[in-house]
Formats: structure tokens, C-alpha cells, sequence
């Protein structure tokens, strides 16, 4: 195997294993600070319960999100030397500022909440946990920030042979980082949400527990839908701002091969990637234009547009896109659902066993929203300055074919003995009411 | 001119990262190598995590922001020291994952087999950070062979030379004295008394490789060189030495802060001693002085300095203080009663 495609690999492994507890971790602690926040507020033990109980779960999820955290934050500078230097005067600062602002928060918070039960008043154990979530937030914001500026770089001058630093608030206040913050973030209410309501739907079917777990209920539906929603319209906006910064994302994300005055939606395609065409297409006309651009009558830029040395790959690009988008309806019905019987969920057995089928849901629609953002604006690693090819390491192949596969074997472990722990646990139920 | 000032100060703050991490992190990295001499049984192992437990990761985020501060200011040292290490470095992040993960898991399942598993793994993944880290320092100090493209000429075999080694067993060493220090000052009894014996009989080990280091380093590295241009340098190895001396000094006085505080000392000294000998490199060549990447040659542009000097003197304080309130709050004496109600793991 090629140094950059081990290289691209591994990165992919890294950054969608990190990002398989990186979503629970932002929703689950905040969810748990409401509950404690609750039991502060009425002292009903129900919620300290449940504080504790959506706590250990969190607090599972947690160890793996920190340790593949730390193997991404290296990768930058083993893998990709030529890009650290080329973009290190922009790029490295965000990074050092999300830990220093985010990480020792979060990790010192954590500890504070996870060992302070007997020693701390419950109003500053109760500040723990917000701070912990706080940090988590704020970390995502700076990495999100970062990304962005890959995604659409701005406040930059190239001098000295490579990009610095001109304008920090056009980096900070960069509005596509912004869109992909207020995407991702509520991307991850929403997982957690699902995760909190499909575990108590399996326990309330087994009438365990009932009272503890309508309470969790009703407060992750309200929360869940409010975020399903929210997302569904932010995805929207997003989706305008690719199609205006990144012309040939938006393109392979619709399959669209032919530049077009009133583009179709294609609702469903076989993109033939060789031959420059689609195999089978329903499509719904004049919607891409209207969509994108917010007028039927737009052109949209099709893939022909541009050199084949610059077009990301398109069936893994479009249908990432159409399963996160499809997903995302579905959550925003589902979630709808849950919120009508918030009070007293126990009456519709079927959308009690819909919530634990959904469970999973969440994870494929991140992932596959990732996939979208990060294929699709391959073949730039920086878009429009400059290419994957261009930023890997001189490394020798044996190197980075070692990792990978010691990435594989050792996340594909941790993994799976993580998310036994995770079921385990969630099973088990909260501890017995104190005598 | 100005330029200069913030590589300058960016190169103490690299420098002050360094010492931090080594210090805090130190601690705990020598409680997991020591778990297995020291503890004889349940009860005593569970205390050696309670004593760890809400310290090291908010610790590790100190290499996490070393990594981060080296990206921010000195991209090109970043890149070339990251990618010329690429093995020595995945082994020590796999060496972390391993161990973060198995503080989080090993009292999860009530089985001994289980924990048995997962106290190895704590083990392996404390002895190899520790090892790996002396060694690249000491490399670091040595110099080492990359060309004027900033290629890494060595293989990961050629790092394993005796100097470098030598630094690898001074990591270990001063960690495991240091991470005995610690457990002696939190937990009490008949544990204790073992700790004060082996942090005794650790530190003669250590002594001894810590003047051995200082000595080769005199014909092996150029470090020295700086201290004969500013004597005032000598502070820190200075700093080392009284540390190191008055470890067992106030071991035998059984004043186990002060024991902890004084191998603190020692590491905060000697990461300074070598770091000020290193300047104005960060990564020297031993090829050709002229390859070296110094704080000059390698650093971010000046907007980015300053705005990183800004958000570190803003935040790190902050950090410090809720760091050391944390350790207020945590540094009980973990007695039998303790340990029966503890949290988090
Ligand atoms: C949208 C959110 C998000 C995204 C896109 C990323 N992360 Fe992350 N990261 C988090 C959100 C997060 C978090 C929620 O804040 C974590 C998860 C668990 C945790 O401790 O914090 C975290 C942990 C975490 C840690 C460990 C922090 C600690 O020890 O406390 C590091 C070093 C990184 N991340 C670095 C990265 C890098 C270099 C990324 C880019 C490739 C990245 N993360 C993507
Ligand atoms: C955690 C969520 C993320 C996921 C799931 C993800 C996914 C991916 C994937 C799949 C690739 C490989 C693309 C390919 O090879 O075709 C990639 C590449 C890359 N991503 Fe991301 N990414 C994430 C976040 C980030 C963030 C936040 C950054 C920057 C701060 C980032 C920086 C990069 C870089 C530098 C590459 C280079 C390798 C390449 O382009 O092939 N990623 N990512
Ligand atoms: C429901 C309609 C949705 C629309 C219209 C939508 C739209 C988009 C678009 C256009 C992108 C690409 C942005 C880029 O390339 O940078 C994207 C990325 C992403 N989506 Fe969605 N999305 C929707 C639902 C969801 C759902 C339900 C989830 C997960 C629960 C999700 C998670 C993500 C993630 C994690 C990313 C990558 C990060 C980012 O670029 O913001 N999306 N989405």
C-alpha cells in the first residue's frame, strides 16, 4: 500500500473511531448535568439517580473519546508533515487554544465529578458536571473551527512558502465553521437523545424501573425533538453554503454530472463514475436549484465542470449524503412521536420498540455526515490550496502500514469492549434506592 | 527584533509545558510502574488508582497542550520531530491509550481475572511512555540525523543508543521515585511504610544515573555550552541536585510532601537544565548545525505568537488555579474506610 493511501486510511480509522464517542460525550453530559440540576432544584432522588445512571454510561463513553483524541492530535505532524508546515501558523494555534481552553476543563471536571459524590456540596458537584459539558462544547467549537478553515479558508495570506495568519477574528468568525458547529453539535443532542430515550423504551417494556425511567424520558424527548428539528433546518443552510463555497462537494453530494439552469433533486441514483453519468435516476425537477440556491431558476454546476483530477469521490459522497438526510427525517418523526407520549410513554408499545431499533440510527447518520463533508472535499486537503497528495509525509510504506493495521486491531478491541461495557451497564439499570 | 521576543518567550512557555507535564504526569506514570512491585493485594491496589484516579488525565492534557503549543508556535519543528520519530511516538500514544483505557475498565467487571488483565496493561502502558520519553529526550539533547530538508537520516534502531538509554532508565527511575513519593504521602499504613522503603532504595539508582547522565551529557551533547556563556543557567541544574538530595532527607523525617514536592523539583530542574541547553534549538541536527530547526528558523509568524501569548497568559493561570484546587480537594489520606465508599472507578 501506497504511504498516502495508508496514510488517508488511518487518519479515516482514527478520526471515525474518535468520532463514534466524541457525540455522546457532547449530548450525554450535558443530559446528565440537566438531571442533576433537577434533583439540586426539588430533591426528588429519582433525578440524582438518573444523574448518576446516564453518568456512569457517560463516563464509559468518555475513557475511549479521550485516549483516540490524543492519537488524532499527533497525526497531524506524523502523517501529514507537509500540511502541518504549509498550515501550522493557522491551523496549530486552534489546536493549542481547544486544549488549552477545552481539554484541561473537561478532564479536570470529570475527575471532579466522577470522585466528588461524598466530598463536594451538591450544588458545586452539580457546577462539575456543567463544566465538564461546557468544555466538551467549546472544544468541539475550536476543532470545528479548525476543520472549517480547511474546509473554506479565509483570513490567510501565502507568504514565506506558506499560509499565515492575517485576520484571527475572519478565522474565528469564519461562517462556514460556524454552520458545520451548529450542525455537529446538535447532530450529537440528537444522538444522545436517541441513545437516552431507546434505553429507557427497553427498560419500560420491561416494566423496570417504570417511574425512573418516564422521568428520563420525558425530559430527553422534549430535548430530542427540539434538536431533530433545529437540525433538520440548519442541514438546509449548510447545504446552501457548500453549494456557494464548495461547487464541486455539492456536485458529487447530488450526482450531478451536467451544469444546469434549474437543476433537479435526485432523489435516488446509481452515479457511474467511469462513464460520467447516472445508471438510473428518479428526480425531482427544478429542487436542487431552489434548494441550493433559493431560486428555481439557478444554474448549478455539474461535475463536467471540472477536471477529473479535481472531483471527489461520487458514489460515497452521494449516497453518505442521502443516508444522513434520510435518517435525519426520520428522526424528526420519530422524535415527534416520542414527544406526543412524553407523559406517559408506557401506551405505545411501538414506538417504545422503534426507539431501541433507532438507537444505532444516530451513529450511522454522523458518520455518514462526515464522510460527506471530509470525501467530498477531497481531492484538497485545504480546499482550493492545497492537496492531499501534496501534505503527506516522506514516510516508508512498511511505517505506516504497521499503524494501520495497529490501529485497526487495537480500536476494533477497545471498541468492542467499550460498547459491551456500554450495554452492560445500560441493562443493569440505575442502583436500588438507598434505604 | 520583536519577532524574536515572542520565539523567545515561546520558547520558555515550550519549555515550562515540558517541565509541567513531567512533573504532574511523572507522578502517576511511576505509580502504574510501580503497581505490581509494591501493591500485595486487592485493597492496596485499589488505593494506588484512588491515589492516580482524579489526577492523570487532567496531567496527560499538559502533553496534549506540549504537542499542541509546539504545532501552534514552531509548525516546522512540529512536522519534522513528528514525522522523524513516527514509530518512537505511535508506540507512546499506543502506550497511552492503553493505559487510559485500562484505569477506566478495571473496575468495571467484578472478576479478577478481569482486573489482572488491565493491572498488566496499566503497567506496560507507564513503563513505555516513561522509557520512550527519556529516550527521545535524550536524543533530542544528542542531536540527531536530519538533513537540510529536514529528512530524518536515522532509523528507530539507531535511537536506541546507550546515551539515549541511559536517559530512558534516568525517565524511569526518577518517575517511579517521584510516583513513590506520591502513594507515600496519600495512603497509609503498612503500604506506606513499603513505599518508603522502595522510594529509599530507588533513589540510590537514581542518584546514580542522574550524575551519570549529567556527566556524559558534558562529552556527548553540547549542552553545557550555554551554561558557560550565562552561569546564571546554573539554577537549574542546581535546582536538580538540591532535590534530589533532600528526597531522602525528608523520607527518613517520613514528611512525605516535602519528599514529593523536593523529586518535583528535581524534574522541574533537570527538563530546565536540558531545555536551556538546547537553545535556541529545538530539534538540532547532528549532521550539520546548520540543519538544526531553532525557535528562529522554525517558528509561526508573529501575529500567531501574539495571539497565542495572549490566550497563555489569559488562560493558564486559570488553569492552574482549578488545577490546584482539584488537588486541594483530592489529596485525602486514603485510609480502609475511604477506599469502601470510593468513587469513580
Ligand atoms: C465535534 C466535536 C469533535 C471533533 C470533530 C473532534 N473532537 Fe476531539 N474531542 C471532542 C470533540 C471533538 C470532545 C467531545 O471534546 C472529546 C471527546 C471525549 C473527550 O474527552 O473530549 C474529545 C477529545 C479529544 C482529545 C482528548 C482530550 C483530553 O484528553 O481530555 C484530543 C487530543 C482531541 N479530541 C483531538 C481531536 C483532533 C485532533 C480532532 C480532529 C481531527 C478531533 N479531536 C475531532
Ligand atoms: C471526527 C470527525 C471527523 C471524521 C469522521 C473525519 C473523517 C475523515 C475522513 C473519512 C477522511 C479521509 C478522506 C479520504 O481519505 O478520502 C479525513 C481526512 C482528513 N480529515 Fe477529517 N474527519 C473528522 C474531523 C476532522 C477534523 C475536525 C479535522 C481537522 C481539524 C480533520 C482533518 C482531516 C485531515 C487533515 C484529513 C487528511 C487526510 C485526507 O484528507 O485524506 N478531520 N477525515
Ligand atoms: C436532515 C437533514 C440534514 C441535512 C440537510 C444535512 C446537511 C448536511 C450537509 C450539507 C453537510 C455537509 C457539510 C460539509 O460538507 O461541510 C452535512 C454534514 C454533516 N452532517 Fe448533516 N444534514 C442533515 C441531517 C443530519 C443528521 C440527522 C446528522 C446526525 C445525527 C447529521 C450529521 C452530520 C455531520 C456529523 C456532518 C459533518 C460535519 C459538518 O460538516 O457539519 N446530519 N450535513
Amino acid at each position: 500500500m501506497d504511504v498516502l493511501w495508508a496514510s488517508r486510511l488511518q487518519f479515516a480509522v482514527a478520526a471515525f473511531f474518535h468520532f463514534l464517542f466524541v457525540p455522546l460525550t457532547l449530548g450525554l453530559s450535558l443530559l446528565t448535568a440537566i438531571y442533576e440540576t433537577i434533583y439540586v432544584k426539588t430533591g426528588d432522588e429519582d433525578y440524582k439517580r438518573a444523574a448518576r445512571f446516564w453518568g456512569r454510561l457517560f463516563l464509559i463513553n468518555f475513557a475511549l473519546g479521550v485516549v483516540t483524541g490524543i492519537t488524532l492530535e499527533f497525526q497531524f505532524g506524523t502523517n501529514w508533515r507537509y500540511y502541518s508546515e504549509y498550515v501550522g501558523d493557522i491551523f496549530g494555534s486552534l489546536l493549542a487554544i481547544e486544549a488549552t481552553l477545552a481539554f484541561f476543563l473537561e478532564s479536570t471536571f470529570i475527575a471532579v465529578w466522577a470522585f466528588g459524590w461524598n466530598r463536594l456540596s451538591p450544588k458545586v458537584h452539580c457546577l462539575a458536571i456543567w463544566l465538564t459539558a461546557l468544555a466538551s462544547n467549546i472544544s468541539a467549537l475550536w476543532i470545528l473551527i479548525a476543520n472549517g478553515w480547511m474546509q473554506h479558508p479565509v483570513g490567510y495570506v501565502i507568504r514565506n512558502g506558506r499560509a499565515e495568519l492575517q485576520d484571527f477574528a475572519a478565522v474565528v468568525f469564519n461562517k462556514f465553521a460556524w454552520l458545520e458547529f451548529l450542525h455537529t453539535v446538535p447532530a450529537a443532542y440528537v444522538l444522545s437523545g436517541f441513545f437516552v430515550l431507546g434505553v429507557s423504551a427497553w427498560h419500560l417494556l420491561r416494566k423496570n424501573e417504570v417511574e425512573f425511567f418516564r422521568k428520563s424520558f420525558r425530559v430527553a424527548a422534549v430535548w430530542t425533538a427540539v434538536f431533530s428539528l433545529f437540525l433538520f433546518v440548519e442541514g438546509h443552510l449548510h447545504g446552501t453554503e457548500v453549494a456557494h463555497t464548495q461547487p464541486t462537494k455539492l456536485a458529487a453530494m447530488e450526482a450531478l454530472w451536467e451544469t444546469e439552469k434549474g437543476a433537479p433533486w435526485t432523489l435516488f441514483a446509481i452515479p457511474d463514475e467511469k462513464n460520467e453519468r447516472n445508471l438510473f435516476e428518479i428526480k425531482i425537477p427544478k429542487l436542487l436549484s431552489l434548494l441550493a440556491f433559493h431560486s428555481t431558476e439557478a444554474e448549478v454546476k455539474g461535475l463536467k465542470a471540472f477536471p477529473p483530477e479535481e472531483r471527489p469521490p461520487v458514489n460515497l459522497t452521494f449516497w453518505s449524503f442521502r443516508i444522513m438526510v434520510g435518517l435525519g427525517l426520520w428522526f424528526v418523526l420519530l422524535s415527534l412521536w416520542a414527544f406526543k407520549n412524553r407523559e406517559n410513554p408506557l401506551q405505545s408499545p411501538r414506538m417504545l420498540k422503534a426507539l431501541i431499533f433507532t438507537l444505532p440510527l444516530p451513529y450511522i447518520a454522523i458518520e455518514a455526515g462526515w464522510m460527506v463533508a471530509e470525501v467530498g472535499r477531497q481531492p484538497w486537503i485545504v480546499y482550493g490550496l492545497m492537496k492531499t497528495a501534496e501534505a503527506v509525509s516522506p514516510l516508508s510504506p512498511v511505517q505506516v502500514t504497521v499503524t494501520l493495521l495497529a490501529f485497526v486491531v487495537f480500536y476494533a478491541v477497545l471498541g468492542v469492549i467499550d460498547f459491551w461495557l456500554l450495554a452492560h451497564y445500560a441493562r443493569k439499570g440505575p442502583e436500588p434506592v438507598k434505604a | 527584533m520583536e519577532h524574536n521576543v515572542f520565539q523567545i518567550i515561546w520558547f520558555v512557555l515550550w519549555g515550562v509545558l515540558w517541565a509541567v507535564y513531567f512533573v504532574l504526569d511523572g507522578f502517576d506514570l511511576g505509580a502504574g510502574i510501580l503497581l505490581p512491585c509494591v501493591a500485595k493485594n486487592e485493597t492496596e491496589r485499589r488505593a494506588i488508582y484512588q491515589a492516580v484516579g482524579p489526577f492523570w488525565d487532567g496531567n496527560e492534557v499538559w502533553l496534549i497542550t506540549a504537542g499542541g503549543a509546539t504545532f501552534a508556535a514552531f509548525p516546522k519543528t512540529y512536522a519534522v520531530m513528528f514525522s522523524g520519530l513516527y514509530t518512537a511516538l505511535y508506540l507512546l500514544l499506543f502506550a497511552l491509550i492503553i493505559r487510559g483505557v485500562a484505569i477506566e475498565f478495571r473496575g468495571k467487571v467484578e472478576s479478577p481475572g478481569w482486573r489482572r488483565f488491565w493491572d498488566f496493561l496499566f503497567w506496560i502502558g507507564s513503563l513505555i511512555p516513561a522509557l520512550i520519553l527519556g529516550v527521545a529526550f535524550a536524543n533530542i539533547f544528542k542531536g540527531l540525523p536530519i538533513d537540510e530538508k529536514g529528512l530524518f537520516r536515522g532509523s528507530f534502531l539507531s535511537l536506541l543508543n546507550p546515551y539515549a538509554l541511559l536517559g530512558g532508565v534516568l525517565f524511569i527511575l526518577a518517575f517511579s521515585v517521584h510516583g513513590a513519593t506520591w502513594l507515600a504521602y496519600r495512603i497509609n499504613g503498612e503500604l506506606r511504610e513499603r513505599l518508603a522503603r522502595d522510594a529509599k532504595i530507588l533513589w540510590i539508582f537514581e542518584a546514580v544515573v542522574v550524575v551519570a547522565f549529567l556527566l556524559f551529557s558534558l562529552k556527548l551533547t553540547p549542552l553545557w555550552n550555554n551554561y558557560l556563556k550565562a552561569p546564571i543557567l546554573f539554577v537549574f541544574p542546581l535546582l536538580a541536585v538540591v532535590g534530589l538530595l533532600l528526597i531522602p532527607y525528608f523520607l527518613n523525617r517520613e514528611r512525605w510532601l516535602a519528599a514529593f514536592l523536593s523529586s518535583g523539583a528535581l524534574i522541574l530542574g533537570f527538563t530546565a537544565w536540558g531545555v536551556a541547553g538546547l537553545f535556541p534549538n529545538l530539534f538540532p541536527s547532528s549532521l550539520n548545525p546548520e540543519w538544526s530547526l531553532t525557535i528562529f528558523n522554525s517558528s509561526s509568524s508573529p501575529l500567531t505568537l501574539k495571539i497565542m501569548t495572549v490566550v497563555a497568559v489569559i488562560f493558564v493561570p486559570i488553569v492552574l488555579a482549578y488545577t490546584f484546587w482539584t488537588y486541594r480537594t483530592f489529596s485525602y489520606r486514603i485510609t480502609k474506610e475511604e477506599l469502601s465508599y470510593a468513587e469513580g472507578y
